[in-house]
């Protein structure tokens, strides 16, 4: 029992001199201080923004209620507001963009780490990046300009020759319309999910390649494996492409048309999307229930990119973690 | 053996599909330039870069006023945002542990995921319905999209400093704040100003806060508490409207904005060569 009692002895006076030592307010603790303050104003800024947000949507929230999620008629005249079309306008949109971009990134992410010589990587990775960095607001004029009748004149007319016989492929064709929307999303979104795919097939460990490799696979079949080995990862990077484009604004609303109706008559017709809506009336409400409403909107679109959000980046950040520590092993 | 060969034969289809898809990919960015700079190049003379917008009947005119404008408002923005992105990304960096540093990071990255759009709401809703539509509020919508990518790449500038620099000046009894302050910002300097350049040629492109923000104004600036032009947004603006001598201003004003911020990102491309 004695022996144990001299080391304790000695622990407590080290936290005696140290406390001491503390008292003494140096350089560096102000520096942590000030630099703490300026990191907090991120933590107050998100904080600011679900609060304001949400106590703007209070008007309509208590006028409405859930019926404002379900509502199907948005007219400000007799103020009424119901959001489910914009709700699905969005939804489907967003879903079309990823229906034609997952397949086409997977495509791009694979060509980028696995079949191009590295230095050849480099060059159209970094033409994947132009591609994200050009402007919402230049693709939407694309769309109007070139987008449009390149796809009215000659794929939308092959489409309803072909497939005129379903519903969604008949009806007069404008256009601008959904599925102009959804294509004009996935060319948005293509470069964001491709560099996403591109980092989590680079880090799958080599031995893991070369054991495949060795079994006698073909490039393919190592493929297959690795998208199976960061499966997860390649869910996150989908969800993520999936609030890409669920909030976008200028280009969609500059495609789609802008008609709030339940469902549009075929992939042609025109619809809404929420953020659409925002851009297209917030300037132009009068009264103060139609402001409310158009922040509710607002506020669902906050919601659901924050889930998304949280969702898809902390199965990414487990993927490029657990992949990585693998590789370090 | 047959099935060997069908093997052989699935591969290739499926490298053929690969290169495929990125060519895919890649057509809208070649149109899209294509069609900028062949639309717009017979809009751009003196005049597009010293005139103010034209109305509609008017034939002579250019985008001098949202020029301006834009300088303003992504200037203010920087004000605002780069103070805030570079001191929490050095907070991230040194204090990279403590759970506060996961927190902030975390949330930080959720920040730049929320729409533009939301956060011009965001503005409207705290500033624009106390004081008006105006370049401050415009300002502040973008340093709010700015803050996330300047903390994000000043962080990782930081941390890129070797860990022997500072050892090096701890062990010549300089306090952590000077050592951070004088020796590691100065050689991660060139990747923070990247990410800055980055974050500048980001928010000059955004249209959809502006719009919620400051509403379409063709006219000089007035005041920081009044709207100012804003090419971006003009683009939109003319490019929604039926007249033909404004989609030939928008086609010169994406020519302009697209020269801006591809200009900057193969720049920053070029300058940072070999270290990312």
């Amino acid at each position: 029992m004695k022996a144990y009692q001299e080391p304790n002895n000695f622990f407590k006076y080290n936290i005696k001199t140290l406390l001491k030592f503390k008292k003494t307010f140096t350089g560096d603790d102000a520096f942590k201080i000030i630099t703490s303050l300026f990191a907090l104003i991120i933590f107050l800024i998100f904080v600011l923004i679900i609060y304001e947000i949400f106590k703007e949507s209070q008007l309509s929230i208590q006028t409405f209620g859930i019926k404002f999620l379900t509502g199907t008629k948005w007219d400000p005249v007799s103020q009424v507001f119901g959001a489910l079309p914009l709700i699905l306008g969005t939804l489907i949109t967003s879903i079309i963009a990823l229906i034609i971009s997952v397949p086409i990134s997977l495509g791009v992410g694979l060509a980028l780490s696995e079949y191009m010589p590295k230095s050849l990587g480099f060059l159209f990775s970094f033409l994947v990046e132009l591609l994200a960095a050009v402007p919402s607001v230049i693709y939407g004029l694309w769309g109007i300009f070139v987008l449009i009748p390149f796809l009215r004149d000659s794929v939308y007319q092959f489409l309803q020759t072909t497939l005129g016989f379903i519903p969604i492929f008949s009806g007069p064709i404008y256009g601008g319309g959904t599925l102009t929307g959804g294509i004009i999303l996935a060319i948005m979104v293509i470069p964001i999910i491709s560099a996403i795919f591109r980092d989590l097939f680079l880090i799958v460990p080599i031995s893991q390649k070369e054991a495949i490799i060795a079994l006698g696979a073909t490039k393919w079949e190592t493929v297959k494996i690795l998208i199976s080995y960061t499966r997860s990862g390649v869910i996150g990077a989908i969800i993520l492409g999936f609030g890409r484009a669920f909030g976008e604004t200028m280009a969609i609303t500059m495609v789609i048309g802008n008609k709030f109706q339940f469902l549009p008559s075929s992939l042609f017709d025109a619809w809404y999307t929420m953020a659409a809506i925002i851009a297209n009336e917030l300037l132009e409400a009068t009264y103060d229930l139609y402001i409310s409403a158009l922040i509710n909107v607002g506020l669902v679109l906050l919601l659901v990119s924050l889930l998304i959000n949280i969702l898809a980046r902390l199965i990414v950040w487990r993927t490029l973690k657990l992949v990585k520590g693998i590789a370090r092993e | 053996m047959n099935y060997y060969n069908l093997r052989i034969i699935k591969d290739r289809i499926m490298q053929i599909l690969v290169y495929l898809a990125l060519l895919i990919a890649l057509i809208p960015l070649f149109s899209v330039l294509y069609e900028i700079i062949q639309r717009g190049i017979s809009v751009i003379n003196i005049d597009f870069f010293i005139k103010p917008i034209p109305t509609v009947g008017e034939a002579e005119g250019g985008i001098a006023n949202a020029i301006q404008g834009t300088i303003i408002t992504i200037g203010l923005a920087s004000l605002i945002g780069v103070p805030i992105g570079l001191i929490s990304g050095i907070f991230l960096s040194e204090y990279s542990d403590l759970k506060i540093s996961l927190a902030v990071r975390f949330l930080n990255d959720v920040l730049s995921g929320i729409p533009s759009i939301v956060v011009g709401i965001f503005v409207y809703a705290l500033i624009v319905r106390s004081i008006g539509f105006s370049v401050i509020a415009s300002a502040f919508a973008l340093s709010i999209i700015m803050i996330p990518i300047v903390t994000r790449t000043s962080e990782e500038a930081l941390k890129l400093v070797p860990m022997s620099i500072r050892e090096a000046a701890i062990a010549l009894g300089i306090p952590r704040w000077k050592t951070l302050v004088i020796i590691v910002f100065s050689s991660a300097k060139k990747a923070i100003i990247t990410g800055i350049l980055l974050s500048l040629a980001r928010i000059a492109g955004e249209s959809a806060p502006v719009l919620v923000t400051m509403g379409y104004w063709r006219w000089w600036f007035a005041g920081l508490n009044r709207p100012v032009s804003n090419i971006a947004l003009n683009i939109f603006v003319f490019a929604t409207s039926p007249f033909e001598n404004w989609i030939a201003l928008a086609w010169g004003s994406a020519l302009v904005l697209i020269i801006f911020i591809l200009g900057i990102n193969i720049a920053v491309r070029i300058f940072t060569r070999g270290r990312y």
